[in-house]
């Protein structure tokens, strides 16, 4: 039986997509899963080094599309979880160097030695987006709790609407409890509410996750955090377990007080 | 408000062209800056052109024809118009009956009434001479244009225009109606900068030249 397909998609960009797909490439494997991450970010590579795999890099998916070495070739151990492997994007060129045909045929590939697929899409609406999605049996929706990434996340849904009914589910990113509480941002049911699509999972503001993308190490793998644990809740809710949602809480005014020191 | 030149508004037969200006040229003025505007919406359309006392020569007639032609129109039927008038349309190939009697549009669905069971979403268009019901919301960043009357039945965020062809007794309904912009024929208003807590059913009208929106209630 081959594996799963799921495209992390946006159409705003900087709202976490590949800190998404890093994070649930890992969660999988951690899980015992065979996970394929394809960047599909072609020219703007950048799953490599949040995934801390930059330097193994030999051949990528645009060597793999003209046939210069086989899917297997190409594909980068993780250095920690053997269940992981990364297919890189190509840097030195750009998304009109492979074609929605292309895409399908090598994500379906993949899925034939894999669990899970993970695809991390380009930003945009455009034919970045489109080959995407193409493969995909699920797309999560990545969005921040600010208008104007709600407002493209919409339009993401609404494209793939449109398209087929590939079935899509929300991630909300970077939610600040505190600002929520001040009403300074959208919290999370207002978001849902619009966009009226299934949540899998919020993850909070977390510097954490910043640097951890920074080093190579994504938070996933670190047992204290939160956001690691948000994390490793989606990856059990892909796996179709029910996991019930991490209650989000502003830190106390005192742990604000002394948790700097 | 001033007078416009011409009314324009969307029927089941077709297009329904109500000059209001004496001045020929003015007519095709204002009808030429319309469709300019719809152009894609009107394409391909039939118009019925009601004239109420006007008169009318051959070359007005012509150059009506031709300015509908140019945008992929056709003049369809001349209503209104006394006996010789009548024998000079004919000659042109034109109507001057409309074929049957059709129940009034605001009473029955119309082929051009949309009624949608979806969410409207950012980037999306509903796009409609006749009448629009929509049973879910209009999110930000989508558009509802109709000829006629709007309902939503759901939270309108995005941009209402009812009346698109200048019918200003039209009316925009939400159950929550706060859209980005809200507009009736040529009128436009935004939504107020504060988001109500309670949002209560609302009717949109034109009165005395500006929008109003009112509770929806029973009486509508």
């Amino acid at each position: 039986m081959r594996g799963k397909i799921i495209t992390i998609s946006s159409g705003k960009g900087g709202v976490g997509k590949t800190t998404v797909t890093a994070n649930l490439g890992l969660g999988l494997a951690l899980l015992g899963q065979r996970v394929i991450c394809m960047d599909a970010d072609i020219g703007l590579r950048n799953l490599d080094v949040m995934l801390g795999l930059e330097n193994r890099i030999v051949y990528d998916i645009i060597n793999v599309v003209e046939g210069r070495c086989t899917l297997p070739q190409a594909l980068v151990r993780d250095k920690r979880l053997r269940t992981l492997r990364l297919l890189p994007a190509a840097q030195t060129r750009d998304k009109s160097a492979i074609t929605e045909a292309d895409m399908d045929r090598i994500a379906h590939q993949a899925a034939e030695i894999a669990d899970y697929v993970i695809i991390d899409s380009p930003a945009g609406i455009e034919h970045g987006f489109r080959y995407a999605v193409k493969p995909a049996d699920l797309v999560l929706i990545v969005t921040n709790p600010e208008v104007a990434a709600v407002r493209d996340a919409d339009r993401v849904i609404g494209l793939l609407e449109a398209d087929g009914h590939v079935p899509a589910r929300l991630i909300i990113n970077r939610l600040k409890p505190a600002l929520v509480r001040r009403n300074e941002m959208l919290d999370a049911n207002s978001v849902v509410d619009l966009l009226a699509i299934g949540l899998i999972g919020i993850v909070p503001e977390d510097v954490g996750i910043l640097a951890a993308g920074n080093r190579g190490r994504p938070v996933v793998l670190d047992e204290k955090s939160v956001a690691g644990q948000v994390f490793r809740n989606i990856a059990r809710r892909l796996q179709g377990e029910d996991v019930p949602f991490l209650p989000l809480k502003a830190p106390s005014f005192l742990k604000r007080l002394f948790g700097a020191y | 408000m001033k007078q416009m030149p011409i009314a324009l508004k969307g029927t089941p037969q077709g297009l329904l062209l109500k000059p209001q200006a004496q001045s020929w040229d003015v007519i095709l003025n204002a009808l030429e800056y319309a469709l300019q505007d719809t152009a894609d919406f009107f394409r391909g359309g039939r118009v019925i052109l009601e004239l109420e006392g006007h008169t009318f020569t051959e070359d007005d007639l012509i150059a009506l024809r031709d300015l509908l032609e140019r945008h992929e129109m056709e003049l369809w039927v001349v209503l209104g118009v006394d006996e010789a008038t009548q024998r000079l349309v004919r000659a042109h190939g034109i109507r001057t009956r409309l074929p049957g009697t059709a129940t009034p549009a605001a009473e029955i669905g119309t082929p051009e009434t949309i009624f949608a069971r979806r969410t409207l979403r950012s980037g999306q268009r509903l796009n409609t001479p006749g009448d629009v019901t929509l049973l879910g919301d209009v999110n930000p960043g989508a558009e509802v244009i109709a000829g006629g009357n709007i309902v939503i039945w759901g939270r309108a965020r995005g941009v209402l225009h009812a009346g698109a062809m200048g019918d200003e007794t039209t009316v925009v309904c939400a159950l929550d109606l706060n859209p980005a912009q809200l507009r009736i024929a040529g009128v436009i208003s935004r939504a107020p900068e504060q988001r109500r807590r309670h949002p209560q059913p609302e009717v949109a009208r034109i009165e005395d030249g500006v929008i109003i929106a009112r509770p929806w209630t029973a009486k509508g």
